[in-house]
């Protein structure tokens, strides 16, 4: 219940940030919202020397429009996303995920960012931003990185957030009078995803990720252009685990995984198209 | 260790924490305030739910140092002139505490949860309590105590605008 | 301030004049409780809130593996690492710690490996304590803990219970064996019945024979205030306080296992956060805390984290039941056979052997079986240690039963309803002698049946299904029905001494009238949750006729309740509550020579009402505060008679009580996903006279929860390795609110005859009766695909591969059917958005 001991800093601007990072190295750990580091350190599963807060700069916090796309600051809590109205008009799916993070404790402390970086891949919110082909701006020493959302997420629990640099923002281009809908699977509520999907739908087309179907976030491309190529939503949603490698656990197998897969992605995709 | 100033309940603290302080110990230990408790080590229990600037949050998943300069209100100050906050009331009217461990949490989170939206259903209060765990009740009086410490929370109010 | 003899007068003369004309009718009022105002603003006393002068904190050191020998032990760097004041491992205190006691030694060939409080040379479980770090802050002790070096070599561990019950790998090698004791009931030895082989082999050449096999798993009491101990040991005696629900009988065995005279220890519960059994033991870590804190003179503080809670607190359930049900063509049952494997875990804890044994007599339930057995073999394992956990062995019973009933009613063709009503004890038959030879006191399930069938739509819902069965609807609907009983009120003496159980059954209850008129009753049923502070004032204000605010509830501290057996197998009303009711009526019986004298009239004429005495057929009396008061100046006594009123009482049931009640849940099975959702859920208990509805309430609500999470989501899963893989609440997923849904709740009443209350408890009513009625709706819901069972819990994930192996595959989710599934969660929300919907058995 108590974490090893560290030092803590919470610099108000990002330079702060960064040079507090770049001077503690490897011994460094980045505190977003906390809410799935300090269980870490709680149960002493990492233990870092210093502790570099974010929540003091403010520039990192709020939701902005930037003409056909919207800027979501990385420290943005989940529950501001989930009743963002930019991103409710211009990236539903990405409101709705949010508000399935969890529970409403958490999801006032969680960040957007703070659950991208760390990369769960039960976490509910790669999957939609991956959907919606969204941007990762990330800054470091070097200046200012843009990462597409495919090339962020490269295993469990990692990302292409190098050491020293920070996630500032996610740029979602608008996907306004898209469908969306995201589908989750859980036994108990506020538990993490067994399997989700994220579905963004407009006539004829479909971006389609899940939640939980391998080591990270993944599209389902073959759904994808199976929609594109004119198949029903049940053809397509059948494709839904054609190139995932799903894990097994008590919640279930990957047959299983495999197998809801398919049923959420076709109520996803269901729900998107019907408005 | 880093100086902290804290206001909980209407008081005003300042103590030297170890940065690996946890809220909750804080508030336990330094502070005595005791009647927020720990349930669990994975921040799923929700007994430990006090307000940080007026939102509800696990104080088991928040460090000390991080409620520098800012407001914490816990069970114990939801009282206020010695007359019960509607929501503690209501917790008592409809029976909704046995062992009462997850009490305080669970209180905590529903005056959060009815100042959010006065007008929950039962569903809404359902979900919106899923981050509190209790084993004695089967929330069934839990869920009831939400709905009428709501209205009791919108008249009261209400009755203090006008 | 002095007090004249006259201001002692005039006080009397006061008192004169109170109306306690109310008071009597307080037993059966939905009173709110006393005990939340504290609990509601966090006044609360948690073991764990305890700060004492000097007190140093532990911190366990615990084993990683399942079975292995401790070949060294390092704890140089931890024991001068900053603020450690000692580091202690099991060769430490190997001459002191003595063995953790098992009260229940069900055969006289019984056996149990030694059981220390810290390991000393071998560890048999992961969890297992071998070191104990002591520091000045709770931090220190948890940095100095990682620096304890412990070396182990891994033996082989026996983990699967059937595998252990062959004896391949030995979880105590020294034993020779895994089996513990093999325990007998058969009803024709016990001539209470006759011979279940031939009655079975009868049914096999003309009736029916119903063989399957169940498993209970492993569950763990998650009470959700983490155990913890403080013992100060400064001053004449040791007190500890501990979250425990069995402070009087944590004495005993702390005195018997570690030599301490047991007047030198003094237990204190104070407020404990919930129990369900699994605080009812004595913990390695109680001892071991004692051990520190006389070790270093100091006081010392436990508490757990939940993963050392789920890990190492003791475990429930966790049986295998071979089940053999014998019935003529109509469905009249002949004989029921019962082979269970039962897994005690690496150790037997304080009752851990009798659990199953509890349920031995409950298996037969609430029907007439004309001959039954029972055999039930004990084996251990490397595994968490299991004992009581909520219902303790009449679960599991219920369980099989009814699940078995359901399977016999399909098997005839007939409604599960009828197929028990066929079976069961009309109530005109009570007191009815079962096949285990109880006596079962009252009841009446027709009237409960009857009254659940109303409340639930049974006819409806019927209909519903069959048209979802027909239209081939992705969400089927299932029903399942749970008629049950249970033996409440553990228990008379004699009885529990025919079982070899080492203690008694009684409880016991002081009233002490104070000058001011106000009432203390102690009670050795000590509370977690269940509201005796609030209930037993209600008794005491209607037997006294005192006000319900003048009575002081006091328990759950060793030195004010010298005296008591403490609170599980909902005993604390039928039994602790009688004791306080035989102790009011002594205070009434002191009081009647003292009015005579004072009203100057013949004891015989005095009657006794509503707090009162008069003499017959006058206005004349007194109230018993007056009493009191007079008593206690003494000025005017009687020649001879004691200036006390104050009263003791024990009580020894003569039998147990009988609850029953029927259960009818709803299910929505969605056969896309295999997940279930609760729909509609209907429970009419048949408790006897009721002390507080509302408390009874919230008892079955607790239970049926806690039942329907054995059904559905609970499980304590070990790795093969033997670590426990559900060791948090991340994957022991206890349900939330939004999980659950609001239950209609209704009562019949048949008064107990084994008490003077005609109560007959209700702690574990909820959780027996629910997991089988969820369970036999979730079959209930896919029969028609061919499915007769599914294990426990119902995973999405097993009822799917069930229905898949059952060859069914579902097809597309048409737009109507989602809309359906749709609609009937929205239906479950219009149940609960009417409150008085929801909830009509309060009104009634
Ligand atoms: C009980 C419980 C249940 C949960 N259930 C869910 C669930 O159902 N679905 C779900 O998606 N999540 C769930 N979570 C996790 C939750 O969403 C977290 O909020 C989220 O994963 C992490 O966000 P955070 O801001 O709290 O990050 P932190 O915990 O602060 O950090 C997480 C990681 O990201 C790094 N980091 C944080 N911010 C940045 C940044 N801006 N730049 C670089 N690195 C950074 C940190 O160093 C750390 O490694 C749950 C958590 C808990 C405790
Ligand atoms: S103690 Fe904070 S959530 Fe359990
Ligand atoms: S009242 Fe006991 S845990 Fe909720």
């Amino acid at each position: 219940m108590i974490p090893t001991a560290f030092d803590y800093v919470a610099p108000t601007s990002l330079e702060d940030a960064l040079s507090a990072l770049a001077e503690a190295g490897d011994d460094a750990k980045v505190l977003g919202g906390g809410q799935s580091l300090l269980p870490v350190l709680r149960l002493r599963l990492n233990a870092p020397e210093k502790i570099v807060d974010l929540s003091r700069i403010d520039s990192l916090r709020g939701i902005s429009d930037d003409g056909d796309t919207i800027v979501i600051g990385a420290m943005t809590t989940h529950d501001e996303v989930a009743r963002s109205e930019l991103v409710r008009e211009h990236a539903a799916v990405l409101a709705e995920a949010a508000s399935t993070v969890a529970d409403p404790q958490i999801r006032h402390r969680g960040t957007l960012g703070g659950a991208l970086v760390h990369a769960d891949p039960a976490g509910d919110l790669g999957a939609p931003v991956l959907a919606l082909d969204a941007e990762l701006v990330v800054v470091g020493a070097g200046g200012e990185r843009r990462i597409p959302a495919g090339e962020f997420f490269q295993d469990l629990f990692e990302t292409a957030v190098g050491e020293g640099e920070l996630l500032t923002a996610i740029r979602i281009p608008k996907h306004t009078g898209w469908g969306g809908a995201y589908e989750k699977f859980v036994r108990v509520s506020h538990q993490w995803s067994i399997v989700a999907v994220a579905a963004v739908t407009r006539d004829g087309e479909a971006k389609v990720a899940l939640t939980n179907m391998g080591s990270t976030p993944l599209r389902a491309s073959a759904v994808e252009s199976a929609i594109a190529d004119g198949a029903s939503v049940k053809d397509a949603a059948a494709k839904a685990a054609e190139g995932t490698n799903p894990p097994s656990d008590l919640n279930g197998d990957s047959d299983y995984r495999a197998h809801l897969a398919t049923v959420l992605t076709r109520r996803a995709l269901a729900r998107a198209m019907g408005g | 260790m880093p100086r902290i100033s804290v206001k909980v309940d209407g008081v005003t603290y300042s103590d030297d924490v170890e940065p690996r302080t946890l809220l909750v110990h804080y508030l336990r230990e330094t502070l005595g305030k005791v009647g927020t408790v720990i349930g669990c080590d994975t921040s799923n229990c929700g007994a430990c739910t006090v307000h940080l600037d007026g939102r509800s949050v696990k104080s088991c998943n928040v460090l000390a140092v991080q409620a520098d300069g800012r407001e914490v209100t816990t069970i114990e100050g939801l009282a206020t002139n010695g007359r019960l906050h509607p929501m503690q009331q209501a917790f008592h009217d409809c029976h909704a505490l046995q062992c009462g461990f997850c009490t305080p949490g669970m209180i905590m989170q529903a005056v959060d949860l009815v100042t959010e939206n006065p007008n929950a259903s039962e569903a809404e209060i359902r979900e919106g309590m899923e981050g509190n765990l209790c084993r004695c009740t089967g929330y069934h009086n839990i869920v009831k105590a939400v709905q009428q410490g709501a209205s009791a929370t919108a008249s009261a109010a209400g009755g203090e605008q006008s | 301030m002095t007090v004249s003899p006259d201001a002692v007068e005039d006080l009397i003369e006061e008192r004169k004049d109170v109306d306690t004309s109310d008071n009597e009718r307080e037993i059966g009022k939905a009173r709110t409780r006393k005990e939340d105002e504290r609990l509601i603003t966090g006044r609360t006393k948690w073991t764990d809130n305890i700060q004492l002068p000097g007190m140093v904190h532990l911190v366990m050191v615990r084993s990683p593996f399942a079975h292995a020998t401790i070949t060294n032990i390092d704890t140089s760097e931890a024991k001068t690492a900053p603020g450690v004041y000692a580091v202690l491992t099991g060769q430490d205190v190997a001459d002191q710690q003595g063995s953790l006691p098992t009260a229940w030694p069900i055969t006289p060939d019984q056996k149990a490996p030694p059981h220390p409080a810290i390991a000393v040379d071998r560890v048999a479980f992961s969890g297992e304590v071998v070191a104990v770090v002591a520091a000045r802050t709770l931090a220190e002790a948890r940095d100095a803990a990682e620096l304890v070096d412990v070396d182990y070599d891994e033996l082989p561990a026996a983990l699967d219970l059937k595998e252990a019950a062959d004896d391949t790998v030995l979880a105590h090698p020294d034993l020779g064996t895994n089996k513990s004791a093999f325990w007998q009931f058969d009803s024709a030895t016990a001539e209470t019945g006759g011979s279940v082989d031939e009655a079975i082999e009868a049914a096999r050449a003309d009736g029916i024979v119903i063989e399957r096999e169940y498993r209970q798993q492993r569950l763990i009491p998650a009470f959700m205030e983490p155990r913890s101990t403080v013992v100060d040991p400064t001053g004449e005696q040791f007190v500890m306080w501990s979250a425990t629900q069995v402070p009087h009988i944590l004495r005993l065995m702390l005195s018997l296992t570690l030599g301490v005279p047991e007047s030198k220890v003094r237990v204190i519960a104070p407020d404990v956060g919930g129990g369900f059994g699994g605080k009812l033991q004595v913990t390695p870590e109680e001892i071991i805390t004692f051990l520190v804190a006389r070790h270093l003179r100091k006081p010392a503080k436990w508490t757990e984290t939940r993963s050392e809670s789920l890990m190492a607190a003791h475990h429930g359930r966790d049986q295998w039941q071979r089940l053999t049900l014998a019935a003529d063509k109509d469905g009249k049952v002949t004989a029921l056979k019962v082979d269970l494997l039962a897994d005690m875990g690496a150790y037997l804890g304080l009752v851990t052997p009798g659990v199953p044994i509890l349920g031995a007599f409950m298996f037969n339930a609430i029907y007439k079986f004309p001959a039954y057995q029972f055999n039930c073999t004990n084996i251990f394992t490397n595994k968490t240690w299991t004992d009581a956990y909520r219902g303790a062995g009449r679960p599991e019973a219920t369980y099989a039963i009814e699940r078995l009933m359901d399977e016999l009613a399909v098997e005839v063709g007939v409604d599960p309803l009828e197929i028990r009503e066929m079976n069961w004890i009309k109530h005109e038959e009570f007191p009815f002698t079962s096949v285990c030879g109880l006596e079962y006191d009252s009841g009446n399930y027709e009237a409960a049946t009857e009254r659940a069938k109303e409340l639930f739509d049974y006819d409806a819902l019927r209909a519903e299904q069959k048209q979802r069965r027909e239209s081939g609807d992705p969400v089927q609907l299932g029903l399942g029905v749970s008629t049950f009983t249970e033996m409440c009120g553990l228990a008379p003496s004699r009885v529990l001494g025919s079982l070899s159980y080492g203690a008694g059954g009684w409880e016991h209850a002081s009233i002490r009238m104070l000058p001011t008129g106000k009432v203390e009753v102690v009670t050795g049923s000590s509370a977690h949750g269940q509201g005796h502070e609030t209930a037993w004032s209600q008794i005491v204000a209607d037997r006294l006729g005192v006000a319900f605010e003048d009575v002081e509830v006091l328990h759950g501290d060793t030195q004010i309740s010298h005296k008591g057996l403490d609170t599980y197998g909902s005993r604390s009303l039928v039994v602790g509550g009688e004791a306080v009711i035989q102790a009011a009526n002594k205070v009434i019986e002191k009081a009647r020579p003292i009015a005579a004298h004072l009203l100057e009239a013949s004891a015989d004429d005095l009657e006794f009402q509503a707090g009162r005495f008069t003499v017959k057929g006058t206005d004349q009396g007194m109230a018993l505060g007056e009493i009191a008061l007079a008593t206690f100046a003494a000025h005017n006594l009687p020649d001879g008679v004691e200036p006390s009123l104050d009263s003791d009482a024990t009580f020894d049931p003569v039998n147990f009580s009988f609850p029953h009640g029927t259960h009818l849940c709803a299910v929505e099975v969605d056969t896309e996903t295999g997940m279930t959702k609760v729909r509609s859920y209907v429970s009419v208990d048949d408790i006897g006279n009721i002390v507080n509805p509302l408390i009874v309430e919230g008892q079955i609500h607790g239970g049926i929860v806690q039942g329907i999470a054995q059904a559905l989501w609970e499980e304590a899963v070990y790795d093969d390795q033997g670590t426990l893989v559900s060791g948090s609440f991340v994957d022991y997923t206890l349900p939330t609110s939004a999980d659950t849904i609001s239950f209609v709740t209704d009562n019949t009443v048949s008064p107990s005859t084994t008490n003077s209350l005609g109560a007959k408890g209700v702690g574990e009513a909820g959780c027996i009766a629910s997991t089988p009625a969820v369970v036999n709706a979730v079959v209930d819901a896919v029969r028609h695909l061919g499915i007769n069972d599914i294990r426990m819990p119902c995973t999405p994930e097993r009822v799917w591969k069930a229905i898949q192996s059952a060859g069914y595959h579902s097809g597309e989710t048409t737009a109507e059917a989602q809309e359906h599934f749709v609609e009937g969660e929205a239906n479950q929300d219009q149940v609960g958005n009417d409150p008085s919907a929801a909830v009509t058995g309060e009104q009634s």
